[in-house]
């Protein structure tokens, strides 16, 4: 039997709903880790059944709690739009599209010191989600590994560069995925690890040529 | 190690379903028992916590449609206890707090999920409390009925999206059957017979959250399913047999998922959602 029986008996979470509630607050707390720096503004876009059914399950709440880095079992998601307004983060939410994701979906437009940055992802059920856009580039993953997110320039070699040191640090890769717009302008490269990348490392991957950032993400952080 | 329940009765022979799941947590996912019955023990007490909080306090949720139910049926408990005795009474009352804690947004263990998760803490307190158990073999029952829950989300559904209710508050009363059977001292296929009879009886129950809320009837299911679990756990230490095979009346639970209607797997399109009150409720909410 490869289903644990901690998939049965969990998660710990705060409720009602583990796709409307603990999904969408993981899928924010996720997208903060992506931003890096503190998120000063968070714009929601809702697409299908979170469109529908955010209010009566707590969804915008969770969505800003996660924002705030409120972990999925906090009790505190329930007042989330009082804590984000002593935290000075700003927050809306309004209805969207979404072509061809999931029917729990949001897009997050997130002002940061650094600009605007959009990442878009869906709660797959049992409080489990997946990062899908990154400003517009496909990623695919879930957090729930130690997760590399780089973008770089596409040019030779970089990929290269980035797997020798991860190779230095003993780091095995479980799975990479390279996503580009146009040949030769920015890439994405998602790289999923089998053990923690300390964030040490990450800095080194950033100061390599090339590379614009370097960030971990781990749903555990 | 084991795919069904055939599977896992066989890998129980001789002792008890918590060891046969225990060996395979440790085999398939490299856990000691000490690290499965301290994570355990730890959602064990998230799991107390939500059957207690709302006992004593009314809790506010949205849409308010279950506010202060759990309350309510805790003090006829205590007080008249009813027609079904202050044992069943204080069963449904857990189930109730556990739903009211979780519509309040509070803190919750779904098992197997949010909406049914009142049922499992329900039955496992409640008998612990009635045979004066210990807390170990409590969580030794919790350990069963995840194991057994695990088997039926991989070979059926644990989902109302796709089940309906029979696959959320239906599973977890199934689990909570075979746990109880295993508490007051049934052998593996006394339990299994459990299952068998509390997924029976509640074969093709639709999900039909007024408003989308997990309030009404998620409560009342949650409260009639612990029950549920209980009756079905006592048919089966009686004696009687279930004449079809529990991982048959699993695949049956499955199929009549897929057969049931888009309208009664949790859109609330459907059920007592869409009755006029359901629907006038729902205007009013949002």
């Amino acid at each position: 039997m490869d289903t644990s029986v901690f998939e049965v008996a969990g998660p710990v979470m705060i409720g009602p709903s583990s796709s409307h509630t603990a999904g969408a607050a993981r899928l924010s707390r996720i997208a903060r880790q992506i931003a890096g720096s503190p998120v000063l503004k968070a714009d929601f876009g809702l697409h299908g059944s979170f469109a529908e059914t955010y209010k009566g399950h707590g969804s915008d709440k969770a969505l800003v709690a996660g924002m705030l880095g409120f972990r999925e079992d906090d009790e505190r998601i329930s007042k989330a739009f009082e804590e984000a307004e002593s935290q000075g983060l700003s927050f809306s939410f309004h209805p969207t599209e979404l072509e061809g994701f999931h029917e729990n979906s949001v897009e997050m437009s997130l002002t940061t010191e650094e600009g605007l940055m959009t990442i878009a992802g869906s709660s797959i059920g049992g409080g489990e989600i997946l990062i899908k856009k990154i400003n517009g580039f496909d990623v695919e993953f879930s957090g729930l590994t130690p997760t590399l997110v780089i973008f770089q320039l596409d040019k030779r070699g970089v990929l290269s560069e980035v797997t020798r040191l991860l190779a230095e640090h003993g780091i095995n890769i479980g799975n990479m995925r390279l996503s580009r717009k146009a040949k030769g302008d920015i890439a994405a490269c998602v790289i999923e690890a089998d053990s923690d990348v300390p964030a040490e490392l990450a800095e080194k991957i950033k100061e390599l040529d090339n590379v614009i950032s370097a960030r971990v993400i781990h749903a555990d952080f | 190690m084991y795919n069904n329940i055939s599977g896992l009765l066989r890998l129980a022979q001789g002792k008890s379903i918590w060891q046969a799941v225990l060996q395979n947590e440790a085999k398939a996912f490299g856990r000691t028992e000490e690290e499965v019955f301290l994570e355990l023990d730890k959602r064990f007490s998230v799991m107390e916590a939500s059957a207690e909080k709302a006992l004593e306090k009314s809790l506010e949720t949205a849409g308010g449609l279950i506010e202060g139910v759990a309350k309510a049926q805790w003090s006829f408990a205590l007080s008249s206890g009813g027609l079904c005795g202050d044992f069943i009474n204080k069963l449904m009352a857990r189930a109730l707090s556990c739903s009211e804690v979780n519509a309040s947004m509070g803190r919750i263990c779904a098992f197997p999920t949010a909406g049914a998760c009142g049922i499992i803490p329900a039955v496992l307190i409640s008998i612990g409390e009635k045979l004066e158990l210990p807390r170990r073999t409590v969580l030794e029952a919790m350990l069963a009925a995840a194991g057994i829950g695990a088997i039926i989300q991989k070979n059926a559904t644990v989902s109302g999206a796709e089940g309906g209710c029979q696959a959320e508050c239906g599973v977890a009363a199934a689990m909570a059957a075979a746990a109880a059977v295993q508490m007051a001292g049934g052998d593996p296929e006394k339990s299994m017979h459990a299952l068998s009879f509390a997924l029976i009886n509640c074969m093709g129950l639709a999900c039909d959250p007024i408003a989308g809320l997990v309030q009404v009837p998620c409560a009342q299911r949650n409260a009639s399913q612990a029950v549920n679990a209980l009756l079905s756990a006592d048919m089966a230490l009686a004696g009687m047999k279930c004449v079809i095979p529990a991982d048959e009346v699993i695949e049956a639970m499955r199929r009549t998922g897929k057969m049931l209607p888009p309208q009664l797997k949790e859109t609330a399109q459907g059920g007592i959602a869409a009755t006029p009150a359901g629907k006038k409720l729902r205007d009013k909410i949002f």
